[in-house]
């Protein structure tokens, strides 16, 4: 591989990163982003969704195990949002300290529960063979950088779940109910709407995302009770740079992010790149303080 | 040592129970105290039992546990039974070394078998240097320590990593990629490499670190295309092992076209991660459950009659097992269960022929062992492509890179 092919793989692999933490960020953007609810337990949620993409590869459905993990991952992990919203976040609305505890007391139930039903030691999710390849440039000179499949399907993953998710919050009845609320919920509630619902129904969405998103990323990572947890940090990163309540901001802010580390990572090691990253966040941060787009809201206003 | 630990928040709750526990032992202890029999001997058994460490440490716990109960059913050791205090480590060196100070103060244990990351090592050895107490640490680590009150028996550095080179240079590989988890043993077994690299020959062709638990080695692969290596030498953490194997396939690099050298992978591990993903790779140990020495086909039987035949053995299992039978040896050779002569004991006994072939201790109190070369199959055990001739004489201190520094007490 030539200085210009590690400059190119880069460029590929820092869109990658986005991809994977654009993923693992969406369901946090919806849940912290538009209900201002601080769910530490979102990295279990990914951690789920890897588990139940093990179960549904255990089924004897041929080459139909992937897009079935998926949806399973994705249906399961907001069934489980649906009860923990009931049940836990409904009951501290406007609490954001008492969420933050009880979300993160859930977590820690989710890492045990996983620990006990399935072992301290990780599952295997493997990639299908049909994704096991890669594309390689060499005829548009560039030899020696080759693009995986997996990480091109994880790009793809993360980018119809974008555009869905975008799709509904701008098109849909339910989008508009989402939105009015997330800009003035008394106004919104003032004129019908049962805001509780609403919340709901993001809370899902956002925890039926991170299932879907843990399925896909298990393709690349591994699947244990803690995994969660390597997710979560740079999850939030992604969401404050972002801004707060703008998808946009999230997927841009994702972009970036990938771009910066991969970027980062070929002048130093894995390990100062991670520092360095944090500091560029942080002076971003101090410039920016509402992230890359900033949206007004009355409720976010408020926190 | 090669696996550490990362969290010990999820404590309280095991400990706690493992200490109702150990209370209801010692009340019970007592009431039969007064039978005629003979006064059981007692030692420590401290490894992690909760948290991140429990996947490899608890099998270490059961081959030490399976030793004991061979030792008891051929009468115990100077005619009393062994009877074993197990204490939890929880993966926190803090925890590792309350619980050595409990099981020496309050247990009254003559000898502790226990440890696993070099943290809870260096966190239980002035435990076990201020009582003049014994631990036997079963772990290979990265070496720089010889402490009087501690039997290393796992692998110094000159008997896992300068072996894994000589046979990769042998196979006339000399082009080695150094990937290492963030933290001290891959440091300092990659800081001993690149020296002996250099002066055998070879070329250190890349060297990076990733973050414990650190899943994303996109831009490390893409370092190890621009560098084209003969082989990596790898020094991985659990975890990021899983990501590192499943990016290097997608990216075109299977262990199958590029050779992997793993010093973190025995068969717990390749179980663990799914062999399919791993086969191929190599590893360095001073023991495989497929060998063929001693009576290493025996303890293997034994051990799955006894925790199922679907489990299987690695090194660190057999190292925690051999400790307890030297420790029985050097017993008996003394005629006492002090510590201080139990060590001068174990030391001074002849060639042992066990489980893992011919061993001894050396008097820097690490194990004259064999180290072997295994290439990882399918079915999730090791074919051995490769052994050093005699067992190696253990060096704590490399003079290499170390010049000058030796155990000395």
């Amino acid at each position: 591989m030539t200085e210009l092919g590690l400059v190119a793989s880069q460029l590929f692999n820092g869109i990658s990163l986005g991809s994977i933490l654009l993923l693992a960020a969406l369901g946090l953007a919806l849940s912290f982003g538009l209900m201002n609810v601080i769910n530490m337990a979102h990295g279990e949620l990914l951690m789920m969704g890897g588990y139940l993409a093990y179960l549904a590869y255990r089924m004897p459905v041929g080459p139909w195990r992937l897009p079935l993990a998926l949806l399973l991952a994705a249906a399961g992990a907001a069934l489980f949002g649906a009860l923990l919203e009931l049940t836990v976040v409904r009951r501290l609305y406007g609490r954001p300290l008492d969420t933050l505890l009880a979300t993160w007391g859930v977590s820690l139930l989710m890492q045990q529960g996983a620990r006990s039903l399935f072992g301290p030691v990780g599952v295997e999710v493997t990639a299908p063979d049909w994704l096991a390849g890669a594309i390689p440039l060499r005829s548009i000179g560039l030899p020696g950088v080759e693009l995986p499949l997996v990480r091109l399907f994880i790009i793809a993953v993360a980018g119809v779940v974008l555009a869905g998710l975008a799709l509904v919050l701008t098109r849909s009845r339910w989008g508009r109910l989402v939105r009015a609320v997330q800009e003035d919920r008394d106004m919104a509630e003032a004129l019908g709407i049962n805001s509780r619902r609403v919340d709901l129904v993001i809370f899902m969405i956002g925890t039926g995302v991170a299932g879907l998103a843990g399925a896909a990323l298990a393709l690349i990572a591994p699947v244990t009770p803690t995994v969660g947890q390597s997710y979560i940090v740079y999850a939030f990163l992604v969401v404050i740079v972002g801004g707060l309540g703008s998808l946009t901001g999230t997927a841009a802010a994702a972009l970036a992010v990938g771009l910066l580390s991969a970027w980062l990572q070929v002048f130093t090691s894995v390990s100062l790149a991670d520092v360095l990253l944090l500091v560029v966040v942080m002076a971003f941060i101090q410039v920016r303080p509402r992230g890359i787009v900033t949206r007004l809201s009355r409720a976010l206003e408020e926190a | 040592m090669i696996r550490s630990c990362t969290s010990g928040r999820r404590l309280a709750l095991p400990a706690l129970a493992a200490l109702l526990f150990a209370f209801l032992m010692l009340v019970m202890g007592r009431t039969t105290a007064a039978a005629p029999a003979a006064v059981p001997i007692k030692v420590g058994v401290l490894h992690s039992l909760t948290g991140t460490m429990a996947i490899s440490e608890v099998s270490v716990k059961n081959a030490t546990l399976l030793a004991i109960d061979q030792l008891n059913e051929k009468g115990g050791v100077l005619g009393r039974p062994i009877q074993p205090v197990i204490e939890d480590g929880a993966s926190d060196p803090v925890v590792f070394a309350q619980k050595a100070q409990k099981l020496i103060q309050e247990d009254h244990v003559v000898t502790v078998f226990g440890g696993w990351t070099s943290a809870s090592r260096k966190a239980m050895l002035p435990v076990f240097e201020r009582f003049h107490s014994l631990l036997w640490y079963p772990v290979q680590f990265e070496g720089n320590e010889c402490s009087p009150d501690i039997m290393y028996s796992g692998a110094q550095p000159n008997q896992q990593i300068l072996p894994a080179l000589k046979w990769a240079l042998e196979m006339g590989q000399k082009r080695i990629f150094l990937l290492g988890s963030d933290y001290v043993f891959p440091r300092t077994a990659n800081l001993i490499l690149k020296k002996h690299i250099v002066h055998d020959g070879g070329v250190v062709a890349g060297e990076e670190y990733v973050p414990l638990g650190g899943t994303d080695f996109s831009a490390v692969i893409a370092k190890i295309k621009l560098a084209h290596p003969d082989v990596i030498f790898n020094t991985l953490n659990g975890d990021s092992n899983v990501s590192f194997f499943k990016q290097m396939a997608a990216a075109g690099m299977p262990p199958s076209k590029m050779p992997v050298m793993s010093f973190s992978i025995a068969e717990q591990e390749a179980r663990a991660m799914g062999p399919a993903l791993v086969a191929g790779s190599y590893a360095t140990w001073n023991y495989f459950q497929s060998l063929h020495v001693g009576t290493n086909q025996a303890f293997v039987a034994a051990y799955k009659a006894k925790y199922g035949s679907d489990q299987v053995v690695d090194d660190p299992m057999v190292h925690g097992y051999v400790d307890v039978m030297e420790w029985a040896a050097a017993v008996t050779k003394a005629g006492s269960t002090d510590p201080q002569a139990v060590r001068a004991a174990a030391v001074a006994l002849p060639w042992g022929w066990g489980a893992m072939g011919s061993i001894k201790f050396a008097n820097n109190q690490s194990l004259y062992q064999k180290a072997y070369v295994g290439q990882l199959q399918p079915d999730g055990q090791f074919k051995v492509v490769w052994q050093s001739g005699d067992p190696i004489m253990p060096q704590p201190y490399d003079q290499l890179t170390f010049p000058g520094k030796s155990c000395a007490h």
